[in-house]
């Protein structure tokens, strides 16, 4: 049901994404999406990458602190009034939505989201016809 | 003015020849009343018949402030609570507030040496004094309330944080007098600047203390308010402010060593140094009943001159200090140690994170920022768990030392090693 989010905790100061972003290219790992959340002092990015235990080793051996989420991964079509079906869904559970960022390639459209509760989420989404991804679908 | 020419006149041997009385005096009633003492003079080998005198003195051991965390809270105290009217606290290394307990007696004499202190600064009891110390467990507040009272000088307790209601009342009630830390003064005196009421003041002196300063500082004060800023060192254990002051002469502090028994020492052998030597300020309480201390290590460095001052004066002098033998902070008035930082952020969870202190003046008031390296095991995806875990450090610190504090997350190995040691303090206080 869920899909591995990557965080990684960075300093508001600059050549840190370069950074993390070279660590990334070292090991040959795609970024499917991001999304930067900033404060005035440190900022917290989020990725779901193609091999996201191998992103984690390479960044923690640099000296990042790094984390696994589990988050959902819910595919949308590409035309209006998708994304309500989705907020529509987890309003009416009451499901509150901590965060969410967009994915789109070529052929894969979804909505990141990290749910307050994640699995309550998740059922609530297929129950309302909605699809989910996995990780090996995503990062196909 | 001589607050009491018999006592701070005295010759050197009728000085040394009243301290070494007192001393004995000392000596057999800690002994008989604090079991701390007796089992440490029995453990050194020492009855109080083996001190006869002040020639005995370096025979005894040493008093230490982890001592007074040790016997907390009243382990060291030399009567029973029934003659102790009051308690101050100020913070130990571990959280564990250091306690001091005093007499009736103990109070009057920490008036009387208060008000020597006033009368060295040039101040009577014809002037309006205010009080802008904390008033609370904190002995700036009361000890200096209770000195200026015991001269008879009109005593307006601001305490702190009002500082334009402080200001006005200044300018209103012609204070001639103020009692405070200087970095408060300093910022006092830029908010009469800004009020613009520099020319309707008719402050005389200041007494500043609990706090480390320069000469440099107290010219820019002396300069910026038209007024005579005297020194005044104090530290709880022993009594509070009023340990010692500088006279209008400004060449050291005046101990009241009629009641406090001054020694420098090296501060690595621990034998005593000459005059003019630099070492580690040790004190004797010769007449304090609440809690005597023998020895005590104020961990202070600075140089002592035993001949009589311009001023009239006999009682030995301290020079301005120039350190710490230890790693305490003086932030605000406060003791701070960074083991204290370090315990409360064990309380967070698990092991202690690396962190750095480091200390600031901005506007003239001390700030402290602590940079925690965030690690994963406290580590969340969303920056609100972030926030509150900032929060929550800021909370806690601020629990462990009295003092409000903020919390930066800063990533792992953000912080300085040397030589493998953590950095754990940067001062950029520039006290010049």
């Amino acid at each position: 049901m869920y899909v591995k989010q990557i965080s990684v905790f960075m300093e508001n100061r600059e050549g840190r994404l370069e950074q993390v972003t070279e660590v990334l290219k070292q090991q040959g790992i795609n970024i499917l999406s991001l999304s930067m959340a900033d404060t005035t002092e440190y900022g917290m990015l989020r990725m779901v990458v193609s091999d996201p235990e191998l992103a984690r080793n390479a960044l923690q051996e640099n000296g990042f602190s790094v984390r696994l989420t589990d988050v959902l991964a819910v595919r949308l079509e590409d035309k209006a009034g998708e994304l309500y079906k989705l907020t529509h869904i987890l309003c009416a559970k009451g499901i509150n939505i901590e965060y969410m960022y967009a994915l789109a390639s070529a052929d894969r459209r979804a909505m990141i989201v990290k749910a307050s509760d994640g699995e309550a989420a998740g059922n609530a989404i297929r129950d309302g016809g909605l699809t989910l991804y996995g990780n090996e679908e995503l990062c196909r | 003015m001589i607050w009491n020419e018999t006592k701070e006149c005295m010759s050197r041997d009728e000085m040394s020849n009243l301290q070494g009385m007192r001393l004995v005096k000392l000596v057999d009633r800690v002994y008989h009343n604090v079991e701390f003492y007796r089992k440490k003079m029995q453990a050194a080998g020492l009855e109080p018949g083996d001190i006869r005198g002040l020639e005995d003195l370096t025979k005894l051991p040493f008093t230490t402030k982890d001592d007074l965390r040790d016997t907390y809270p009243f382990g060291m105290f030399a009567v029973p609570n029934s003659q102790i009217v009051r308690i101050h606290a100020s913070s130990g290394t571990t959280g564990k507030a250091t306690v001091v307990g005093y007499t009736r007696r103990d109070i009057d004499m920490w008036s009387e040496c208060v008000a020597r202190c006033i009368s060295m600064a040039g101040l009577g009891r014809e002037d309006i004094i205010q009080v802008a110390y904390g008033y609370g467990l904190f002995t700036g507040g009361l000890g200096g309330h209770y000195g200026a009272e015991k001269m008879g000088a009109t005593v307006v307790p601001m305490s702190t944080g009002n500082t334009k209601k402080l200001v006005n009342m200044m300018v209103d009630f012609g204070v001639t007098g103020i009692l405070c830390t200087p970095s408060y003064l300093m910022h006092i005196a830029e908010t009469i600047e800004e009020m613009g009421v520099r020319d309707k003041i008719k402050l005389k002196a200041s007494l500043n203390g609990a706090e480390p300063w320069t000469e440099k500082m107290r010219d820019k004060i002396e300069e910026m308010l038209g007024i005579h800023a005297h020194d005044i060192y104090g530290l709880s254990e022993i009594m509070g402010p009023g340990v010692a002051t500088d006279c209008h002469y400004h060449k050291g502090l005046h101990v009241h060593e009629d009641y406090f028994l001054p020694e420098i020492v090296d501060r690595d052998t621990f034998q005593p140094v000459a005059d003019g030597v630099t070492g580690e300020l040790v004190i004797s309480t010769l007449t304090k009943e609440g809690i005597p201390l023998i020895r005590y290590r104020t961990k202070d460095l600075t140089s002592i001159d035993h001949t009589p001052c311009e001023c009239g004066r006999t009682t030995a002098r301290i020079a301005r200090f120039t350190g710490r033998s230890d790693d305490m902070l003086i932030i605000r008035g406060v003791n701070v140690f960074p083991s204290q930082i370090e315990a409360a952020l064990l309380e967070m969870g698990g092991t202690t994170p690396h962190y750095l202190m480091i200390v600031d003046r901005v506007n003239n008031l001390d700030t402290l920022e602590v940079q925690v390296e965030v690690e994963e095991h406290f580590f969340s995806d969303e920056i609100r768990e972030l926030e509150n875990l900032t929060k929550k450090i800021e909370h806690v610190i601020q629990q462990a030392i009295g003092l409000a504090v903020k919390v930066k997350l800063v990533e792992p190995k953000a912080l300085e090693r040397s030589m493998g040691k953590s950095v754990h303090v940067i001062d950029r206080r520039k006290l010049d």
